[in-house]
């Protein structure tokens, strides 16, 4: 198979996204990546460990006087549906149903714009009601890299996304795009998994205390 | 390959197969969110009831978060599929770094 076939359903392959050799060659380099993004963010997540708390004044706020629940969840439920959507994507993708598979990415770029709107407005309000910021202390540091690390992630997923979707809007399916959407999709993944371990690590720890 | 099931001599057949297997996945992700929401659930009211030792929270928060990226690699991102041992063997190199790195740091500050 080559990227320039013509196809029909009925020969549209199963795995689209492994059909050709560079689509495997693609898929195995994006998850050697992914390990490294593992160790990347491993990191920052101890040095956040390490400095949680570490703050130079007794009236500071700590953790858990900056976390609130309710703000949290939402984020948490935006990011988690939005890795839905985009397997609705990528199902649709599979059936070669191309707008389908456009609607659900929108529907997940929504949903992902949304919690980056959200993680702006915590980050303003920890700034300028709790003094919060970036050079305030260890813990605002360690604070600030991983989650704002977590988040420049988001807002590159998005570009990603969208470019994916702007660049191929009239190009339609074939098997040259098919690798390109299931990647953007599977890191879109990968920001969900890296977002359960900070709400479990970062958010819902710091408030148990 | 995965596609030689097209060049078989009755591919609308194969394609009615086809469509109800991926169907039946869809399924299974949509069971496996739910769960997921599920557990996130318990998550948060864990730490909203009051009362509970931290002690006790601590472990319950890490293996819900444990469980939910298990789902979320084997189902949402296909690793339960056939083909996937190289792939394996990236992320849980990755893993093992990472948990390594985590664990040398907080013993570090905490001992």
């Amino acid at each position: 198979m080559h990227a320039e076939e013509k196809f029909t359903d009925a020969t549209w392959p199963a795995s689209p996204e492994k059909a050709t050799l560079e689509g495997k060659n693609k898929y195995l380099g994006f998850w050697l990546f992914l390990g490294g993004e593992t160790v990347l963010f491993a990191s920052l997540f101890a040095t956040y460990l390490a400095l949680k708390d570490k703050v130079p004044d007794d009236n500071m706020a700590l953790a858990k006087d900056l976390f609130e629940l309710p703000l949290t969840f939402i984020a948490t439920m935006l990011l988690l549906t939005s890795s839905l959507t985009s397997v609705y994507a990528m199902y649709h993708m599979k059936n070669r149903d191309f707008k389908k598979m456009q609607s659900w990415l929108l529907v997940t770029v929504l949903l992902g714009a949304a919690f980056l709107g959200l993680e702006v407005y915590e980050f303003n309000h920890y700034v300028h009601e709790f003094g919060h910021t970036f050079t305030s202390s260890a813990f605002g540091s360690s604070f600030y890299t991983l989650v704002g690390f977590h988040g420049g992630h988001v807002a590159f997923g998005l570009m990603w996304i969208i470019s994916l979707m702007v660049r191929n809007a009239k190009r339609g399916l074939n098997l040259y795009n098919a690798p390109k959407f299931y990647l953007a999709s599977l890191y879109w993944h990968f920001i969900d998994v890296v977002w359960v371990f900070i709400f479990t690590v970062v958010y819902l720890m710091g408030m148990v205390g | 390959m995965a596609n030689e099931q097209s060049n078989s001599a009755n591919p609308n057949f194969n394609l009615k197969y086809r469509r109800k297997q991926s169907a039946e996945e869809m399924k299974h992700q949509v069971v496996t969110f739910v769960l997921m929401i599920f557990f996130t659930l318990i998550a948060f009211a864990a730490v909203a009831i009051e009362g509970i030792s931290p002690w006790f929270i601590r472990p319950t928060l890490l293996l819900l978060a444990a469980v939910q990226v298990i789902f979320q690699l084997y189902y949402f991102m296909h690793m339960k599929h056939k083909g996937h041992g190289a792939i394996t063997l990236f992320i849980f190199s990755g893993l093992l770094v990472g948990l390594i790195t985590v664990l040398a740091f907080v013993t570090i500050v905490w001992l």
